[in-house]
């Protein structure tokens, strides 16, 4: 019948009658690869927690860090762990998380393959709240700066929705990004004007500027329920990604109401990247790279995507944060800057394929 | 089956259609005929995929209605329409890396809570909407590694997953070979007679659209121009109106359905 399939699989000029009695079941192969490459994700994290708990200036074994964290009993090490190390651990796994997910919802929504939350102008929106109260009130506390930062988040992805769905013909995933792209400038502008005249607002947005997850951990008590809010949201906005990966036109035949869909993923986008930017500062291209390594693991289905893309970005980021503190021993590279010197050659590799993944 | 009855469940009436400018369909009246096959005609830009688009409520009337059992589309729950009916696009997008049971499996979607969407209860259904278009052997298959054919019939078990008395398809037969075409109509001839679905697509070729439809829709610039049987519609002087083509028409010897002999374009 068809003969353009390779000879090892032909049977598809089988009667399909005859073939139900031998395969009862659909291809579990596949479900069975994705479990295996997401039970190693969850291996790499786990590793990567340890490392990040035992590795910095004064390392550490896996016993001493096990009694810190179970035991404390008040020496150095267990200071140090306690109060540093994982504390900034867990700012590192929670900031991964949402930079993973919000990553692959972001590709998912505009259905571009090179987008990342950043996109919804939120780290551009989050820089200018801080440096514009700055240049106001002058040098703010860790806690006041966090406030500030996903205040500006929210406001800037909230503009780049009612910019983008201003379009008579509803959001797209072009006016998304148009909207997103416009507000990130006049924002970058607004930044960089700010930061010309007022050398105060300069010296705080310098240090924000390179994102890092090193004493954090007050940030991420207080932002909790609202990353909880964005993961919630993002479990839910499931069944309408997929359907929506098959066009906007298939999406509404399968009963999906694709504004609602959108709403909900966008909300959270901003929840969770609005978190990280606020726990970590902007740190580039783990939103971008994460859903990449993801999708390479589990394929398309965003059941298999989200919990993928949560694990791999908290793994990523931990072992970024790590080998910063390694390299430049006795001091220490922030993850932003690991990160995006991992992240620029990834993005040539994308460039150079020959072709390029679609959402 | 082929004598279309007059009581349709689907129904447009005095719709009009537009994007931006003007509009593209205008003030259509159509009763669609339960468990037959219908099929939209016309020359490029004259509407059949605007309307198809109307009727599966992917595109919201500017004025009129189109009904579903005497309710107004606009006015029933997008998850119920979505259980009605169901419409395949002309190039419907799907991600890298997709398998064919994937793809199947995503038709379900208007029939599943939340949670069942990690469940295996629809298997069976799955299962046997690709063995319906005889996919059974593609199941674990990416999309990209497909012929256009075999694609095509992927798309179409998607849509039979979903149990939709109702079928849209629009042009389901682009850029297929000829005899893929006749696989993708031959499947959708089996559909109507062994299923009883109710199916309407959009055709270019005429020939092809007389030999698998029992009713046709001849349109242009927004309008029915004619509709009937394939005999009735298929003639000399509709050609020469609707396409402005000058053309003899003969009957094919298998099932002595009109078939196009075109002679060239009347100026």
């Amino acid at each position: 019948m068809k003969t353009v399939d390779a000879p090892a699989t032909g049977t598809d000029s089988i009667p399909a009658a005859g073939l139900r009695e031998t395969a009862l079941r659909l291809p579990v192969r596949s479900g069975k690869v994705r479990l295996r490459w997401l039970a190693a994700a969850v291996v790499v994290l786990c590793a990567a927690v340890l490392a990040s708990v035992c590795i910095g200036s004064q390392p550490s074994s896996l016993a001493q860090a096990w009694h810190a964290v179970v035991t404390p009993s008040g020496t150095n090490m267990d200071v140090t762990i306690l109060q540093l190390r994982w504390p900034r651990t867990l700012t590192g796994i929670a900031a991964g998380i949402c930079l993973g997910v919000a990553g692959t919802l972001s590709q998912g929504h505009t259905r571009n393959a090179v987008a990342d939350p950043g996109l919804l102008g939120i780290n551009q929106g989050a820089a200018l709240a801080i440096v514009a109260v700055t240049a106001i009130a002058g040098q703010v506390l860790p806690l006041t700066q966090a406030v500030l930062a996903f205040g500006g988040a929210l406001l800037a992805s909230v503009f780049v929705f009612l910019i983008g769905t201003a379009a008579r013909h509803g959001s797209t995933p072009i006016t998304l990004v148009l909207a997103g792209a416009a507000v990130t400038a006049l924002c970058t502008g607004l930044v960089t004007g700010i930061v010309l005249l007022n050398e105060a607002a300069l010296d705080t947005l310098r240090f924000w500027q390179v994102g890092s997850i090193a004493g954090r951990n007050d940030i991420l008590r207080a932002i909790w329920p609202f990353l909880l809010a964005g993961l919630v949201l993002a479990a839910m906005n499931i069944p309408a990604l997929n359907a929506l990966a098959l066009g906007e036109d298939t999406a509404r035949s399968l009963g999906i109401s694709v504004l609602w869909a959108r709403c909900a993923g966008i909300g959270a986008i901003t929840l969770l990247a609005g978190s990280a930017v606020t726990m970590a500062g902007p740190i580039a291209f783990a939103g971008l790279l994460v859903p990449h390594i993801a999708r390479a693991m589990v394929g398309a289905d965003y059941r298999w995507l989200l919990p993928a893309s949560a694990v791999t970005g908290a793994a990523l980021l931990l072992l970024a944060d790590t080998a910063g503190r390694v390299i430049a021993r006795p001091g220490e590279l922030s993850v932003g800057v690991v990160l995006a010197v991992i992240g620029a050659p990834f993005f040539v590799f994308l460039a150079r394929r020959r072709k390029l993944v679609t959402v | 089956m082929s004598a279309p009855s007059t009581g349709g469940r689907l129904r447009a009436d005095a719709l009009t259609l537009g994007y931006d400018g003007p509009d593209i369909v205008r003030e259509l009246s159509l009763t669609v005929p339960d468990a037959a096959i219908t099929a939209v005609i016309g020359p490029n830009g004259c509407g059949k995929s605007t309307l198809l688009r109307g009727l599966g409520r992917l595109l919201a009337p500017r004025s009129g209605a189109v009904t579903l059992d005497g309710e107004p589309l606009a006015k029933l729950s997008t998850r119920h329409v979505a259980t009605q009916l169901s419409v395949l696009p002309q190039t419907p997008a799907a991600p890298s890396g997709l398998t064919v049971a994937d793809l199947v499996s995503r038709g379900r979607h208007p029939r599943q809570k939340w949670y069942q969407q990690f469940s295996v209860s629809d298997e069976a259904v799955v299962l046997d909407a690709l063995a319906a278009t005889d996919s059974l052997g593609l199941a674990d298959k990416p999309l990209e590694d497909l012929s256009g054919g075999q694609r095509q019939r992927a798309w179409i078990s998607m849509t039979l997953a979903q149990e939709t008395d109702i079928l849209l398809l629009d042009e389901p037969t682009t850029y297929l070979d000829l005899a893929h075409q006749v696989e993708v109509l031959e499947l959708v001839r089996r559909l109507n007679r062994d299923r009883g679905r109710t199916v309407v697509m959009v055709l270019h070729d005429i020939s092809l659209a007389a030999r698998y439809s029992d009713h046709m829709v001849a349109m242009k610039d927004g309008r029915i121009v004619a509709q009937g049987t394939p005999a009735e519609v298929v003639t000399p002087e509709l050609l020469l109106e609707i396409f402005g083509l000058a053309a003899q028409v003969v009957q094919e010897p298998t099932a002595g359905r009109p078939h196009v002999i075109p002679l060239g374009a009347a100026v």
